[in-house]
């Protein structure tokens, strides 16, 4: 098994095409991931205005992450007009999945930010918008980090799945391994998603420390 | 307009019969499903309620179950395939089961964590013994969490159970690359709706065993505090 | 916290900005691609078509054009599509299967034959090249000891068994041949299991007995290294499976119209039958013997 790693790596052209997998892959999970932010960040405020509103969010993007991906992948052309071969299927499906994913932690961190704190804000004139950005957001950071961590976990893991359809990052070596009945780049395949999304996830908990200098100033937990 | 072909495929009993029918792979697909998630729980509950029981390697436990979630099925799937081409269902099973343990392993876990420590200082000073502290205190009160681990499980794998048919072993995903390969949108977006009808199907099943298994205690004690 | 705020929103633009980039010489030709911009590359999701795609890339590359790859994009009724909307344009092909997709009831089996149909049958904005003599056809295979239980070597001795048998082929084989091989065989097979396009999955069907026979490509040399029998095909039910270029119009500038030619002009079955063997049992690498065949034989 370790010689056939070798010998897959033993080639330049091997290694050339595995590096660009690698950057494909890691686009294609991390541009979903901030869109999927993006949209998720609103949708959460929204969903907090209202009983109804937050009930009906909550439950249709969990029902949005039935969809199986190798599902979404395929329809996405006929729902954006996309060409099948388009690297936006993927962005989009997986961008849904991250929204999906995303609005409860979004709610819920939104929920963990103490009222008073709230309160003092608008006491101290900040507008809406403001106030959401400057102080309901920096509080809610640590409940929303895991929410991101999870998701982009599901993303990295699930780009592979677009190798079905020819848009898949490292899954390419799945197909390309499993076709020529060679194991060696499947298991390297494998091991780059792990180190990929191990090393995305130390880069967000160290995002979260610099987001929220106080956690850790000192001043106990 | 898609969405319209899609039911029209649905509704033509033609593609539902026959040994490659859509009850065939609807049935597969279900089977697929229950294997997993029992085979996940026989794994992952006693696990993590051990670790949650113990207080010792939950640290551990976590970082471990987080990097099998980074763990790509299709990958461990296609491997598994070539080290065992004569036995796809059950390589298919096993890829399946990496993917369903995490889930459950942390709801088992979080659910003995959660447990009131009120409740388990308790049941220690009613002279419990370490097993019977965790069967009467700490598994009852975990439930809910530990359900809800599994329906999370429950609805990864009805997912990505599709994927499986890369490897010839049916479920729904069959019929989804069958109608990618000869280019049939109506079909695949029919097939990607009964997918996800199914997900809900299976969750809305799990989520009132989920409220059934809360013991009539917490119940009370949830609606003393105004919780629902 | 600002900063972080201003740092993801930068990251979105520049990864959003690059995402328009890199998409729009695979989404948005028109078809002008007059050795300017760069020629896209495809093929289909098996090994031999990755082989010759990157054969044609080299081939390209050393004709001086800037050339991309997209490998492993699908079946023929997706690359057709992707061609025509122009997110690649060529693909390495074969005569006879690629007419069947535009002609789903021609008679034509002969090389010339086919390759005079498919200059007639091709839709508006895509056109073949010259074909080259090397051929991977499509072919049914059974065991060895299938074959000599009974007797079975050629396709014409299929009808009465066919009902006892059960095929393992891609997902699209029936809807192209379950017709013609009834009516040109009178073979119905009891069932045909979808497999894959002569992967793994397909050899374990057979391996297994899951299928008792499966449709397999002649060049593929699992087929040999099994000691498989390959049926034949008297009346050329399954035509000529010549390798040639098929390309949008417009994409290539005479360099690379003469660079083709002189690929397919290299090209025979015995090199190409040598080179799956390279790739599947030395683990070559497809770029690599590209590099190798195109720098010998042009």
């Amino acid at each position: 098994m370790l010689g056939g790693i070798g010998l897959y790596l033993s080639s330049p052209t091997n290694r050339e095409k595995v590096l660009g997998l690698l950057g494909e892959h890691v686009y294609l999970a991390i541009l979903p991931l901030l869109i999927g932010l993006a949209v998720a960040l609103p949708l959460g405020a929204l969903a907090r205005r209202g009983a109804l509103l937050r009930t009906g969010t909550v439950q249709a993007s969990s029902v949005l992450y039935t969809v199986p991906s190798l599902a979404l992948f395929v329809v996405m052309p006929g729902i954006l007009g996309t060409s099948i071969t388009s690297p936006a299927n993927v962005v989009v499906s997986l961008a849904v999945y991250t929204t999906a994913l995303l609005v409860r932690p979004v709610v819920d961190a939104l929920d963990a930010v103490p009222g008073h704190v709230v309160a003092a804000a608008i006491a101290m004139g900040y507008r809406p918008a403001r106030r959401f950005v400057a102080v309901e957001l920096p509080l809610a950071v640590p409940v929303l980090a895991a929410g991101v961590r999870v998701a982009s976990v599901s993303n990295i893991s699930l780009v592979s799945v677009g190798a079905l359809i020819g848009i898949g990052g490292l899954g390419e070596l799945f197909t390309e391994g499993f076709q020529l009945r060679y194991p060696a780049p499947i298991v390297i395949g494998i091991l780059l998603t792990l180190v990929l999304a191990l090393v995305v996830d130390l880069l967000l908990v160290g995002l979260r420390r610099l987001a929220t200098p106080w956690a850790h100033a000192g001043v106990g937990s | 307009m898609i969405l319209v072909e899609a039911l029209g495929w649905l509704v033509d009993p033609a593609n539902w019969q026959g040994p490659d029918g859509l009850l065939v792979r609807l049935g597969e697909h279900l089977w697929f499903t229950v294997r997993v998630v029992l085979i996940a729980a026989v794994i992952a509950v006693p696990l993590g309620l051990w670790v949650g029981h113990s207080g010792r390697g939950g640290v551990t436990l976590v970082g471990a179950a987080n990097a099998m979630r980074a763990l790509p099925t299709l990958g461990l799937v296609t491997f598994l395939f070539l080290l065992s081409p004569s036995t796809p269902v059950l390589v298919t099973i096993a890829g399946l089961v990496v993917l369903a343990v995490p889930p459950i392993l942390a709801g088992a876990y979080a659910g003995v964590q959660s447990v009131d420590g009120r409740v388990t200082d308790a049941a220690i000073g009613m002279g419990m013994t370490g097993w019977q502290r965790l069967w009467q205190a700490e598994v009852p009160g975990s439930l809910p969490l530990l359900v809800g681990g599994v329906r999370n499980a429950a609805l990864q794998v009805v997912a990505t159970v599709t994927v499986a048919a890369y490897v010839g072993v049916g479920g729904l995903g069959e019929p989804l690359l069958v109608g990618l390969a000869i280019n049939e949108y109506p079909q695949v977006a029919a097939v990607a709706l009964v997918t996800a009808v199914l997900a809900v199907a299976v969750d809305t099943v799990l989520a009132v065993v989920q409220r059934l298994v809360v013991p009539n205690g917490l119940r009370l004690a949830a609606s003393a505090a105004g919780a629902t | 916290m600002k900063r972080i705020l201003a740092l993801i929103t930068t990251a979105v633009a520049v990864l959003a900005t690059a995402a328009c980039g890199s998409s729009d010489p695979l989404t948005g030709g028109d078809g002008g691609g007059d050795g300017g911009g760069s020629v896209v590359v495809g093929s289909a999701n098996f090994p031999e078509s990755v082989l010759l795609m990157e054969i044609y890339a080299e081939a390209l590359r050393r004709a001086g054009a800037e050339v991309q790859t997209r490998p492993r994009l699908g079946t023929r009724e997706i690359t057709n599509a992707a061609l025509q909307d122009g997110s690649i344009s060529v693909m390495p092909e074969y005569t006879g299967n690629l007419l069947q997709s535009f002609d789903p009831d021609f008679t034509a089996t002969a090389p010339d034959e086919v390759y005079a149909a498919l200059q007639q049958g091709l839709p508006e904005r895509l056109e073949v090249l010259e074909y080259s003599e090397a051929q991977d056809s499509d072919v049914l295979v059974v065991t060895q000891q299938t074959s000599e239980q009974f007797g079975l070597t050629s396709m014409d001795q299929l009808a009465p068994l066919c009902g006892r048998f059960v095929l393992g082929a891609a997902a699209e084989w029936p809807q192209r041949w379950a017709g013609p091989i009834a009516d040109i065989y009178g073979c119905t097979f009891q069932r045909v299991i979808s497999t894959d396009s002569g992967g793994p999955v397909t050899i374990e069907a057979l391996r297994s007995g899951a299928a008792q026979v499966v449709n397999l490509f002649t060049t593929d040399p699992v087929i040999e290294a099994n000691g498989w029998v390959e049926l034949a095909d008297p009346k050329q039910m399954y035509p000529a499976q010549n390798i040639v270029p098929l390309v949008r119009s417009g994409a290539l500038d005479q360099a690379g119209v003469d660079a083709f030619n002189a690929v397919s002009a290299a090209l025979t079955t015995e090199e190409l039958t040598e080179l799956n063997r390279r790739i599947a049992e030395e683990r070559a690498v497809p770029a690599d013997l590209a590099k190798e065949f195109v720098a010998t034989a042009l």
